[in-house]
């Protein structure tokens, strides 16, 4: 087991080096941030006493170097665009992102676990085919679509919902039930084929066969185990989303990361961009190892053999 | 049970297919054309319409229609080009890491695969764009390198349970040179799962370039796509002007539902993995996790 958690862990630390060092030299490999931080007046003197401020006149390898010691200790400098430390600015807007993903992982669970399960206790039934006829929509809508169309319905025609902004939990509804939408279909669809696939083992016909209840043995037996499979991909899912949402935090104007990130791509405010992905990148790894990890406790032959 | 050829699917994606190429001949004015005097005037078929502009005109003047169907043809072209570049892409170093399993091209290659697919496309395309600058060809080849891992992934695997059986065995016995192994017994066979694959990534390219564009880091603002010109509508949203950012956004949402369920059907009849109901669930669900998230 200690050796499996470690092999895990090394390869999550190589996955965000990697990451680091692509961002690194993209970033290098393209555009020079003094054309766009200094103003076109100003003189050929400023701006090497600029390039100098921000370290930007080192050798490249240097830079490198000073990047990845400053990675380590949390540091990835000012932001050129406002001046504060830059990732001190992301981490101040990972809460909304956060409020958003959990608000958005609770809603296409509470819809697509039940949905799933229906779906299954009765295959090719009316209900089945419906949910089916939605989950194959709710893959076809483009995110930004849907959130445009849910604005036009409760912001413009209705006036329930605000269209953007944060702030209270009305500001969070459109947004997180947006980036939920294609998360009901997905889970609905797993939990379906999961539980029809565990429905079908023998020790599910063991149960009946005691004279249990269906709804005993669905929940109490079946579900248990159909679970499994599903752990992994709601953990994915959470990182995907932490991540995913810049379209949603865009189009609602919520004050995320994700869109703090994007303004800074606009801007080439690159301590920010940096600072975001490997905030990203870091969580990422370390979603993928808790799953990994929990994967091995719940079912033991995986740490086995890993 | 295979499930019936999704027809009314066909027949709208052929139509879309068709209206795009014939774009120039039907389309009723040049999509690029503004007239100011003709700014935001509703469809039609609304109070206030005018027939000459059957879906209405933009915030700059310009004829919605003409851009949907201009903007189909801008979709089209990224799906099949983009997912060509990941399959010849992914494909090739499959079929070369499975071969050659356990060498240090198939090492390097699979941790390169694992990292991919540890990152939303979204995100890593989007930085890409941000640094490059815009432009349609840069999107396809964004989207198209985004997408190589899934095929690497999945064309190594089926070569790797293919050369266990016993022709390939039988052909190397026979002296048959690797490549003709891999193009003449391997690939045939790798061809089911493949086309399942790239039915499913042809609409999440699609989808991928409108949200790249809608965010103004896909095409060029002056090239018709139906996810920029939903931005560049959205605006006039809140004066009750619906048309310029609705109609192609609908238009987007015909074309993919029609691709995906193609793409289903395609799943079920080709890849035997997904056949039935008996389909299991992966542990890393690779189909599902990958390119889908484009949130």
């Amino acid at each position: 087991m200690t050796r499996f958690v470690l092999n895990r862990i090394a390869q999550a630390a190589f996955a965000v080096w990697v990451v680091v060092t692509l961002v690194f030299v993209l970033i290098h490999a393209t555009g020079n941030p003094i054309a766009v931080l200094a103003p076109e007046t100003m003189s050929v003197h400023d701006r090497a006493a600029l390039a100098a401020s921000l370290g930007l006149d080192r050798p490249v390898l240097v830079q490198y170097g000073l990047y990845i010691a400053g990675v380590l200790h949390g540091d990835l400098g000012l932001s050129y665009y406002s001046g504060q430390p830059a990732m001190q600015l992301i981490l101040e807007r990972v809460p909304v992102t956060a409020e958003l993903v959990v608000l958005a992982i609770g809603i296409a669970t509470v819809f697509g676990l039940p949905f799933g399960v229906f779906a299954a206790l009765w295959p090719d039934s009316l209900l089945d085919r419906v949910l089916r006829g939605v989950s194959v929509l709710g893959s076809s809508i483009p995110t930004f679509f849907l959130g445009i169309l849910l604005i036009f319905a409760f912001s413009v025609s209705f006036n329930v919902l605000p269209a953007s902004g944060a702030g209270s939990i009305d500001h969070y509804i459109m947004p997180a039930f947006t980036l939920a939408f294609f998360r009901i279909a997905l889970f609905t669809r797993l939990t379906r084929v999961s539980l029809l696939d565990t429905l079908s083992l023998n020790y599910v016909r063991t149960a009946r066969a005691k004279g249990l209840s269906e709804p005993v043995v669905v929940v109490k037996h079946a579900l248990r185990t159909a679970m499994l499979p599903l752990v992994t991909v709601f953990g994915l899912q959470f990182g995907q989303l932490f991540a995913g949402a810049v379209i949603t935090e865009t189009i609602f104007a919520l004050p995320g990361m994700n869109r703090l990130a994007l303004e800074s791509l606009y801007r080439l405010d690159y301590p920010v961009v940096l600072s975001y992905v490997i905030v990203v990148a870091v969580m990422f790894a370390a979603i993928n190892l808790i799953v990994d990890l929990l994967y091995g406790v719940i079912d033991p032959r995986v740490a086995h053999a890993g | 049970m295979r499930a019936r050829l999704p027809w009314i699917s066909i027949l709208i994606l052929l139509a879309l297919v068709l209206i795009a190429i014939l774009a120039p001949l039907i389309s009723p004015h040049d999509p690029e054309e503004q007239s100011l005097l003709m700014r935001l005037n509703p469809p039609g078929w609304v109070n206030g319409g005018d027939w000459s502009y059957p879906l209405g005109t933009d915030g700059l003047g310009r004829d919605v229609l003409s851009n949907i169907i201009y903007g189909l043809r801008v979709s089209l072209l990224v799906g099949f080009v983009a997912v060509a570049i990941s399959v010849a892409l992914g494909g090739v170093t499959g079929l070369i890491a499975g071969y050659r399993s356990g060498g240090w091209l198939d090492t390097i290659a699979m941790r390169l695969v694992d990292i991919q697919l540890s990152l939303p496309a979204v995100l890593i395309a989007l930085a890409v764009l941000a640094l490059s600058g815009r432009g349609l060809w840069k999107v396809i080849a964004v989207i198209g390198v985004v997408g190589w891992a899934q095929y690497a992934r999945l064309v190594r695997s089926s070569v790797l349970s293919e050369s266990r059986q016993d022709y390939i065995v039988a052909a190397m016995l026979a002296g048959a040179s690797p490549a003709r192994i891999v193009f003449r017994h391997l690939l045939p066979n790798v061809l089911g799962p493949l086309l399942a694959q790239i039915s499913v990534d042809i609409p999440r390219a699609v989808e991928l370039e409108a949200s790249l564009s809608f965010l103004g880091l896909g095409v060029a603002v002056t090239t018709p796509s139906l996810g920029l010109r939903v931005s560049q509508g959205y605006q006039y949203l809140f004066s009750g002007a619906w048309w310029p950012s609705v109609l192609p956004g609908a238009a987007l949402v015909v074309l993919v539902l029609a691709e995906n369920l193609i793409g289903d059907w395609v799943r079920d009849a080709l890849d035997p993995r997904a056949r039935g109901r008996r389909r299991t669930v992966t542990k890393k669900a690779p189909g599902l996790v990958g390119r889908g998230a484009t949130a």
